[in-house]
């Protein structure tokens, strides 16, 4: 079975689930960096008597009144929420809890009553019926029957204008809550127009995508976007874009497979998360991973630095086997120092020895050396002179803090401590510069 | 009408009760931990499961059913951990992706399945996602109650254990009590909640099961000891009345039918509570003279 076997459906199914997709996902992306998902959940859970309410009063699904209906049940269930909270001394999470799943009880229980037979059922708040949408645009013959896209369109027009208007608002909020806090009721402002602008478009994607499955549709392409980017606008960019991608996909497989095409959207979107969340170049679990490795590694390479300028300070014989060259506290595997000595030794910081099969540092290596030694030793002094610790506890620290310690740094405390010229130890702390 | 409720009724009365004691007990613990959206999660992620077990049994078999909610909850509580843990993504947008993503998954599961088949009875399974008390049988009780029982066993022989590790973990960890096993315990047996209650109250309202109860209960007393035993009682009165109110009204499902229960026990404790009730901060409020 192909797409094609019936292209206008599967293009309006998409340009529906495109248009809500699109507007929740810039919508969420405020949710997201304001750590109010939850919150966009509850929105949507709790707008449901409002749309039955209204929907009982006009008689059509797609009306003003809906609109409004969702969007004074929104704002009553952050309201509720709010309030239940600060006068019950309720945590945030459970008075929301509370508040939206009694309100979604209610509109459950008033369909069930009220909607028996009528156009409102369970069924297209819980799944979506994204596919009859689709089918009604794809034979209407006045401009009302184009109902859908009549609503859906200045939702989203009303939700890219939000956003550049709100846009040093946002950047505010999200960076700097302090300075927000300061400003008072503009942030309150902003907080309760993003609640009005939650139910907005789930009401409007309600149709197509059920209230649930909205849900999916904020959060999810604006987490995947929060995992690539690091520049506000890009992560809107992105948003949309993944949204995009799970409307294509979700509607294609969704005919394809003959499912549903809002669950396909949703587990579309899922899918790119996944993949994004291992693979993300900065932020992926897998980059991560890499990153920690050659952190390691470059640890390791620095403790057998250290450690054959050691020896060769006090004169003793350098140490041959791998093992010996790392302090055993910080734990790393002979693998891990194997390849450590090969990165070493690339690098041209220390040289093999066949006579003795022993490693011996390189004149760059010894420089290297001396430099980490230094930061050591410096720390070590810093710590004795300002903290009361004994000396034996003062090897440990150091160890860590040398790999972290620049060349910057290091002079910053060098100064701060007059130039010292040995540790708590009693060893010479090693001058910056090529002598010594 | 018969003063005495027919053998259905008693039936749908026990299952709804059993749950709601079940639930009003152990959301005591998921409250105090805040871990109540958490329960949340793991409803919505248990469709999928359930979809799947039915798939690959090929029968609506109750215990069969459980167990893949079981397995699709824990899966989804382990994804919030790891993304958790792993990624720069907050609790609050972990548990939305999970429940949205997996319940999206659920939904299209629940569409192949719902496929006219040709030797295929009509799966019922719709009712997992709203809850459907009337349709329960004797061993479904039976299996509700030997659930139940395991969970408020584990709950009295670990009390002082699950008190601490609520109230305080520091102190608990400083003690050197096994904090993490506890933990571990504690949300294994919200998950056995959860799993259980799913059939009747059904996936999307469940969690209002193990937050209501307890909050409605919080309003009346500061002790645990207390909150649990009345908590347990709301839970338990709202899943009667809830569960014979959805067996005799037969268009209104049992998950809002109990769960509207709940919420009028909450609204009442809410305004009637003796010392953090409405009223009585009101009168408190009210400035009064004081004798000379």
């Amino acid at each position: 079975m192909t797409v094609f076997q019936d292209p206008q459906l599967f293009l309006w199914a998409l340009a529906v689930a495109s248009i809500c997709g699109v507007s929740c996902a810039v919508v969420g992306c405020f949710l997201v960096l304001k750590r109010m998902s939850l919150m966009g959940d509850a929105i949507n859970h709790g707008l449901l008597p409002g749309i039955v309410l209204a929907v009982l009063v006009s008689g059509k699904l797609t009306s003003f009144y809906l609109l409004l209906g969702a969007v004074f049940f929104g704002l009553l269930t952050a309201f509720l929420s709010q309030t239940l909270h600060s006068w019950g001394n309720v945590d945030e999470n459970s008075s929301l809890g509370i508040v939206f799943t009694s309100l979604f009880a209610l509109g459950v229980f008033l369909i069930s009553m009220y909607f028996r037979h009528g156009d409102l059922d369970t069924d297209c708040v819980f799944l979506g019926h994204l596919e009859h949408v689709a089918i009604n645009l794809s034979q209407a013959n006045t401009w009302s029957d184009y109902d859908v896209l009549w609503t859906q369109l200045p939702a989203l027009l009303l939700t890219l204008t939000f956003t550049i208007l709100a846009w040093k608002e946002m950047k505010i909020a999200v960076f700097d809550p302090a300075l927000a806090t300061a400003l008072g009721y503009r942030a309150m402002l902003l907080h309760y127009v993003l609640i009005g602008l939650v139910a907005g478009v789930t009401v409007v994607s309600f149709e197509a995508v059920g209230s649930i499955l909205v849900l999916a549709m904020l959060i999810v392409p604006a987490a995947t976007a929060l995992l690539l980017t690091d520049r506000l606008a890009s992560m809107f960019l992105l948003a949309a874009f993944s949204a995009l991608i799970s409307a294509l996909a979700g509607c294609w497989s969704g005919q394809v497979l003959d499912v549903n095409y809002a669950g396909m959207m949703a587990v579309a979107a899922g899918a790119q998360f996944a993949v994004v969340v291992l693979v993300a170049p900065k932020h992926g679990i897998l980059a991560k991973i890499w990153h920690n490795l050659q952190l390691g590694l470059r640890m390791a390479g620095e403790d057998v630095l250290s450690a054959l300028y050691r020896a060769e300070e006090s004169g003793q014989a350098p140490a041959t086997s791998p093992a010996a060259l790392t302090q055993p506290e910080h734990g790393f595997s002979p693998l891990m120092v194997r390849f450590a000595l090969k990165r070493l030794v690339h690098k041209g910081w220390i040289a093999r020895r066949e006579t003795t099969a022993s490693w011996q540092l390189t004149e760059a290596g010894r420089g290297r050396a001396r430099d980490i030694v230094r930061a050591h030793r410096l720390w070590e002094a810093f710590l004795g002179e300002n903290f009361a610790l004994p000396i034996d506890h003062l090897h440990g620290p150091a160890s860590v803090m040398e790999h972290f310690l620049g060349p910057e740094l290091q002079n910053q405390i060098a100064a701060e401590l007059q130039e010292p010229n040995r540790d708590p130890h009693g060893r010479t702390i090693p001058k910056d510069g090529p002598a010594g | 009408m018969d003063l005495w409720p027919d053998y259905n009724t008693r039936i749908v009365l026990c299952g709804g009760g059993l749950l709601g004691l079940g639930a009003g007990i152990i959301g005591c613990f998921a409250l105090l931990k805040k871990r109540s959206l958490t329960g949340d999660a793991l409803a919505h992620a248990s469709l999928p499961g359930v979809c799947l077990a039915y798939l690959i049994i090929g029968e609506r078999s109750l215990p069969g059913l459980l167990f893949g909610a079981l397995v699709s909850g824990v899966v989804g509580i382990s994804v919030i951990a790891v993304l958790r843990r792993w990624t720069r993504i907050k609790e609050d947008a972990a548990i939305g992706i999970v429940l949205s993503v997996f319940y999206g998954l659920g939904v299209v599961l629940l569409s192949v399945i719902q496929k006219p088949h040709p030797g295929r009875q009509p799966s019922g399974l719709n009712s997992f996602i709203q809850g459907k008390a009337a349709g329960m049988l004797l061993e479904d009780v039976y299996l509700l109650a030997g659930l139940v029982l395991v969970a408020l066993v584990a709950v009295v022989a670990l009390y002082k254990e699950f008190r601490l590790v609520c109230f305080d973990q520091a102190f608990a960890q400083a003690q050197g009590w096994p904090t993490a096993r506890l933990d571990f315990s504690l949300m294994a047996l919200v998950v056995l909640v959860v799993v259980i209650g799913l059939p009747t109250v059904g996936v999307l309202l469940m969690a209002a099961l193990l937050i209501i109860p307890p909050v409605a209960a919080r309003f009346w007393t500061e002790r645990l000891g207390v909150m649990m035993f009345l908590a347990g009682l709301f839970g338990m009165a709202s899943g009667m009345i809830g569960a014979v109110g959805s067996a005799v009204v037969k268009e209104v499902p049992t998950g809002p039918a109990i769960i509207l229960a709940a919420v009028s026990f909450f609204v009442v404790s809410l305004v009637l509570a003796p010392r953090r009730g409405l009223l009585a901060r009101t009168w408190r409020a009210v400035p009064r003279e004081r004798p000379g």
